[in-house]
């Protein structure tokens, strides 16, 4: 039988605030325990929350750049569970009436082509803190430092039909954010986390199978494969002849599998009611407007821009754009070099791949942008070629230095000089009287194959240093 | 709306609130007289009015992006039960 996936996102990221969304604790990840956790945060008797402007700026500026509609006004509820690291016994939250309405994200597939997902809606809400399970004999330990961090959670419709769309729609959320710097969006760090909620079903069939909802997933890659395991997981039981239990489930990215959490939580009744703490949250038109006209330019606008005005293709322009960083590094280097294709072939190839390798971000790369462009210039100019490029990169890579001195200090120079060339080609010539003899008796569609030997020749005594297209020019001629 | 035994029993393991079990009956047909009152309220036409998040006809304030709170972990562990290394203990839970 033929399985259709269905799959929901429910995104969490970490706004980039100073302070928690109800107090004036500081947000900052890494500190010492509860150092950042305030008498609001630990829920002391008294205390009541106080709302944080930007934190409605930075929701109301995601839902214009996904062009969603704007909850003009919008309520907070609270959602009662009892958990230590939750210590007022309910999450500040919100359910009927959030901040951010229904929205259309367009996502791209590997393949080219294009897909719609719905976004059900966005809320604003509070992080709870952090319970550490180990090393405290039959106890629990609490970190409230992150209790209050400001979230906006992000819930899809079940759109998406396969990993891959999932994790498009993640980096699409991933490269709005951060554009607009609304989160650093960093997936390691907890500041982006993902729920998958994960079904199958007969392809064709009209009504969704029974879903099972996985958390913990804190990478790109781990959604590709807790969705791909889960999925495998239900057909696999459901061929069984089982049925597959609406459950949340935890991904272990050591034994790449899901395993239902063990909860106690025995009945999911969080018995929403609104905050009477907190009253509605209302806003201007005039407010919601200025908001629009300061929007950054968002990825879609700036592929845009960098297909027609620097002439790239949609893919090359895809890639460049996901992330701001490396947009701004592209459009460095192209101003640099005043060549935007090549710029875009060596930070999607020769850059990127090192990145890669050495698990840089852009921003950390030993090649600021304006060394990348001088050494395309060099390259564009016929200073050097190709080949001593990319050994100029590495050297440049690992050691450091300016463009220019070192093309002096490694000799990387290619001999353009056609003099100089004539010379090689002269000597080639005459070492190899007999493959002249053959290339020069041989039909034209052959000499064409045998031309290339001697270029070899050539660029072999040169030591790899003469001009490719200065070297076929002058030995067309001698030939 | 009227309770059962069974509801209440449920609700208070929810608000994690003991009750003797000789108080359930009389906790049932407490909590049932406010329900009752609720289903009162109901009766109420009110298909014109749109529902009242609070009772204050005012918005929320709003306060600047700033962290004016310090840290006061010395002070806040004073009173805790148990602390160790920072952190607040508490009976162990698993998820």
């Amino acid at each position: 039988m033929e399985w259709e996936t269905v799959i929901g996102l429910e995104i969490h990221v970490q706004l980039k605030t100073q302070s928690k969304i109800f107090s004036g604790a500081a947000v900052d990840f890494g500190q010492e325990p509860n150092t950042n956790a305030c008498a609001v945060d630990l829920a002391l008797p008294g205390t009541l929350p106080v709302l944080n402007k930007a934190v409605i700026e930075m929701a109301v500026q995601f839902g214009l750049a996904l062009n969603a509609e704007i909850g003009y006004r919008s309520v907070f509820e609270r959602k009662n569970y009892f958990y230590p690291d939750l210590p007022k016994g309910y999450q500040t939250t919100q359910l009927d009436e959030p901040i951010v309405g229904q929205a259309k994200v367009k996502i791209e597939l590997e393949d080219g082509s294009e897909k719609t997902i719905r976004l059900h809606h966005a809320h604003l809400e509070e992080d709870a803190g952090k319970s550490l399970h180990e090393d405290f004999a039959g106890k629990s330990g609490i970190d409230l430092n992150r209790a209050g961090t400001a979230l906006i959670e992000i819930v899809s419709e079940p759109d998406m039909r396969s990993a891959e769309e999932a994790v498009a729609f993640l980096k699409k959320i991933h490269s709005i954010v951060t554009y607009l710097g609304i989160s650093d969006g960093e997936m390691s760090q907890g500041s982006m986390r993902c729920d998958a909620n994960v079904s199958v079903r007969p392809l064709g069939q009209e009504e969704y199978g029974t879903r099972a909802e996985i958390k913990n997933i804190n990478s790109f890659r781990f959604v590709e494969r807790a969705i791909g395991v889960e999925v495998e997981r239900q057909i696999d039981l459901i061929t069984d002849g089982g049925t597959v239990v609406q459950e949340t489930r935890l991904y272990d990215s050591d034994k790449n599998e899901t395993r239902p959490m063990r909860s106690k939580e025995v009945a999911n009744d969080y018995r929403y009611f609104p905050c009477p703490d907190l009253l509605p949250v209302e806003l201007e038109e005039s407010y919601v407007q200025s908001l629009k006209e300061s929007l950054p330019e968002l990825p879609d606008a700036k592929k845009k821009r960098f297909c027609s005005d620097y002439g790239l293709s949609s893919y090359d322009a895809g890639l460049l754009t996901q992330e701001r960083p490396v947009a701004d590094y592209f459009e460095e280097v192209a101003t640099e070099c005043k060549d935007a294709k090549l710029a875009a072939n060596w930070i999607n190839g020769e850059l990127s791949a090192q990145l890669n390798k050495e698990d840089l971000e852009i921003s950390n790369s030993p090649l600021v942008a304006k060394t990348l462009g001088q050494l395309i210039t060099r390259v564009v100019d016929g200073t050097i070629s190709g080949k001593q490029a990319k050994q100029l990169f590495e050297t440049l890579w690992t050691e450091g230095g300016e463009v220019n001195q070192t093309i002096e200090a490694e000799g990387l120079k290619q001999v353009s000089d056609s003099g100089a060339i004539e010379e090689l080609v002269n000597q080639v010539i005459a070492e190899n009287p007999q493959q002249v003899e053959n290339f020069r008796s041989a039909p034209e569609e052959k000499q064409k194959k045998m031309f290339g030997f001697f270029v070899g020749q050539v660029m072999k005594l040169s030591q790899g240093q003469a001009n490719p297209a200065e070297v076929n020019k002058i030995l067309k001629v001698k030939l | 709306m009227a309770l059962t035994p069974d509801d209440v029993a449920k609700l208070a393991e929810l608000a994690r609130l003991s009750i003797d079990s000789n108080h359930v009956e009389s906790t049932t047909q407490s909590v049932s007289s406010i329900l009752h009152l609720v289903d009162q309220l109901k009766q109420v036409d009110t298909k014109d009015v749109s529902a009242l998040a609070h009772p204050l006809d005012i918005t929320q304030r709003l306060r600047a992006d700033e962290v004016s709170e310090l840290n006061q972990r010395d002070e806040f562990q004073k009173i805790a039960p148990e602390v160790e290394n920072g952190l607040y203990l508490v009976p162990r839970v698993v998820e």
